[in-house]
């Protein structure tokens, strides 16, 4: 008897999987809030878009720099810590690359600066800078390299507009894809 | 506790013995006599019943990698290698599975009740799951390598801890991130994702969305049992084939996003080049003999199994070859088990030293066709002097050359 009457039930169901497939299919996991969500996320990408309101200038960031104990393993000029150096041993040097893996010299975005603040510092009290603070933090971070003057105030509105000397002077990462050689025309 | 101080010093102490292992055997028992007993662990000595421990005659342990110390002054972890010489199948040890942090890190302490997994960014439906929630869900188990990206022989390296414990293999089991993906629904517009761990720099990494959807996993489990605290407990998310840095440690946050995000790890990954980009994202086709490797001893000539490891980012081991020529004749390995996609295989040949000084090597081709090259390889390839000087740009997936001398010891071929 059975395959009369199977074949359309199993038409029919998977007819259902299909509908579902633009559907959650188990149902499993909640739906967080937006206050939620934007209370986790602390992504900054290179529009800016996800910045907090805030604002602060490298002379504010001076300040902060000293009484958060940035100095303490940074050096108090940026260089002379037992933590990476945050200012160029080569400043002038007209290649960026050659001027050290610096971040507020290297980093493409002024964004990357802020992000890493942020999520990363200081050491052992993450998440605990205001927004301010780490607005100002950038900007001391970018005027002891160089890439803007002490007096600018870097805000919500204009930290993603910083020229960054790096510019576009990197390589992109290959477009990957699944089961390809790492770099074409690559021998081995 | 008790008998963990003295392990390290014994683990100095007998490394020689150990590491020319080549020469155990008892002496046996006279004619009809019964053997001599060992001595007999009564009750527990280290926890043998409640969670097993080892013999206290093996005492391999992890070390830590170049220059830094693990714990450094700040009480910072930073890189652990693996002892692959004593590996003896293809799962490392949880105990043992290498770790390396962003730029050291404190261990986070997390508690698997309050911890959750958040996806959200260009998502129809953004979700968040406890550890729970994802045990509920289809799961996959595979065999996984991770590489770290600073796993490179040197002169200076003796064994092959120093020159290839940056790697370890383990079983994985987890939900796959494209069942977590399909339940959020992605958007057209998302080509990236970036994944954030607890540790307190969050390491974050911008991944593309097509390998999310390839073979990413949520691994809880780990050879078995949870996953341990230094390989992210509770959750890692698994890259398969990728830098050991993309395998983000106490996941838990992914945010779809339509371009490169540019967050510090990607920072980190920036290169003038996009040739050597790309060779420090995929891993490349690399194997290793670890028996004999640096710093043993073959205790004179004869029959030895060599053995290493061979693995791929690209996919499965295809063929391993062993030289024990110094690289003039290559012959064909037998594997150990099956080789899986982006994992440690085992190889083995037999060989019969004849007590020569020799040098034995050994190279692999993966299932896309990518081939382990040779330092003089690379060079030629990069229009540079093979010297002391050179350097594999990109991640190092050179052949590792072993010596051995006339009296059978093995030394780091590049020294």
């Amino acid at each position: 008897m059975g395959s009369r009457s199977v074949l359309p039930i199993a038409f029919a169901w998977l007819m259902g999987i299909s509908a579902l497939a633009q559907g959650p299919t188990y149902g499993i996991g909640r739906a967080p809030t937006t206050e939620e969500i934007r209370a986790r996320d602390i992504s900054i990408g290179p529009t800016g878009q996800e910045l907090p309101p805030g604002k602060g200038s490298a002379t504010e960031g001076a300040t902060v720099y000293r009484t958060k104990g940035c100095a303490g393993c940074h050096g108090a000029t940026g260089i002379g810590g037992t933590a990476p150096i945050l200012k160029s041993r080569t400043p002038t040097n007209p290649d960026v690359w050659a001027r050290g893996r610096i971040l507020a010299l290297r980093a493409p975005f002024a964004t990357t600066v802020w992000d890493y603040i942020n999520r990363g510092m200081p050491l052992n009290r993450e998440g605990t800078l205001t927004p301010d603070e780490v607005y100002a933090l950038t900007a001391f971070l970018l005027f002891i390299n160089g890439v803007i003057p002490e007096d600018q105030v870097l805000d919500q509105q204009n930290l993603a507009k910083v020229k960054m000397p790096l510019g576009d002077k990197y390589a992109s990462l290959p477009d990957w894809k699944p089961r390809t050689p790492r770099l074409k025309g690559y021998p081995y | 506790m008790r008998e963990k101080r003295p392990a390290r010093r014994e683990f100095l102490r007998s490394g020689a013995a150990l590491a020319g292992g080549f020469t155990l055997g008892a002496a046996a028992p006279a004619l009809g006599q019964a053997p001599n007993q060992s001595p007999m662990i009564k009750g527990e000595r280290e926890g043998e019943i409640a969670y097993g421990a080892r013999s206290k005659y093996v005492t391999s342990v992890r070390i830590p990698h170049g220059s830094r110390p693990s714990p450094d002054n700040f009480g910072l972890t930073f890189h652990v290698a693996t002892p692959l010489q004593d590996q003896v199948g293809v799962i490392t040890p949880s105990s043992l599975h290498y770790f390396a942090t962003t730029r050291g890190a404190f261990l986070p302490d997390v508690d698997p009740k309050q911890h959750t997994l958040m996806i959200h960014g260009l998502v129809d439906r953004p979700l968040t799951f406890t550890v729970d929630d994802l045990k509920r869900l289809p799961s996959v188990t595979r065999l996984h390598f991770i590489e770290c990206a600073g796993n490179r022989s040197s002169r200076r390296a003796k064994t092959v801890q120093e020159t290839h414990g940056m790697a370890s293999n383990a079983e994985w089991t987890g939900v796959l991130l494209s069942t977590l993906l399909k339940e959020c629904g992605v958007k057209g517009s998302a080509k990236w994702f970036v994944a954030e761990g607890a540790e307190e720099v969050k390491g974050a990494s911008s991944m593309p969305i097509a390998k999310a959807m390839d073979d990413c996993l949520i691994a809880y489990g780990m050879n078995g049992e949870a996953v341990r605290p230094q390989n992210g407990f509770p959750l890692r998310l698994m890259v398969p084939g990728f830098e050991g840095i993309f395998h983000t440690k106490w996941l838990q946050r992914i945010k779809l996003v339509d371009q490169y995000y540019m967050n510090y790890n990607d920072f980190g990954h920036l290169d003038q080049d996009h040739k050597i980009a790309a060779l420090e994202y995929q891993i490349g086709p690399k194997s290793v003999i670890t028996r004999p490797s640096g710093d043993q001893r073959l205790p004179g000539k004869g029959f030895y199994e060599i053995s290493g490891f061979a693995w791929s980012g690209g996919g499965a081991i295809k063929q391993v070859e062993v030289s024990t020529d110094g690289g003039k004749k290559w012959n064909k390995a037998e594997f150990r088990g099956t080789p899986q996609r982006m994992a440690f295989c085992r190889f083995a040949y037999p060989w019969n030293w004849d007590g020569n000084e020799t040098e034995i090597m050994s190279r692999c081709v993966d299932e896309i066709g990518q081939a382990q090259p040779t330092r003089e390889q690379i060079a030629k390839y990069w229009n540079k002097t093979f010297d002391q000087t050179f350097s594999v740009p990109g991640l190092d997936n050179s052949v590792q050359p072993w010596k051995i001398a006339r009296d059978g010891s093995v030394t780091n071929g590049f020294a």
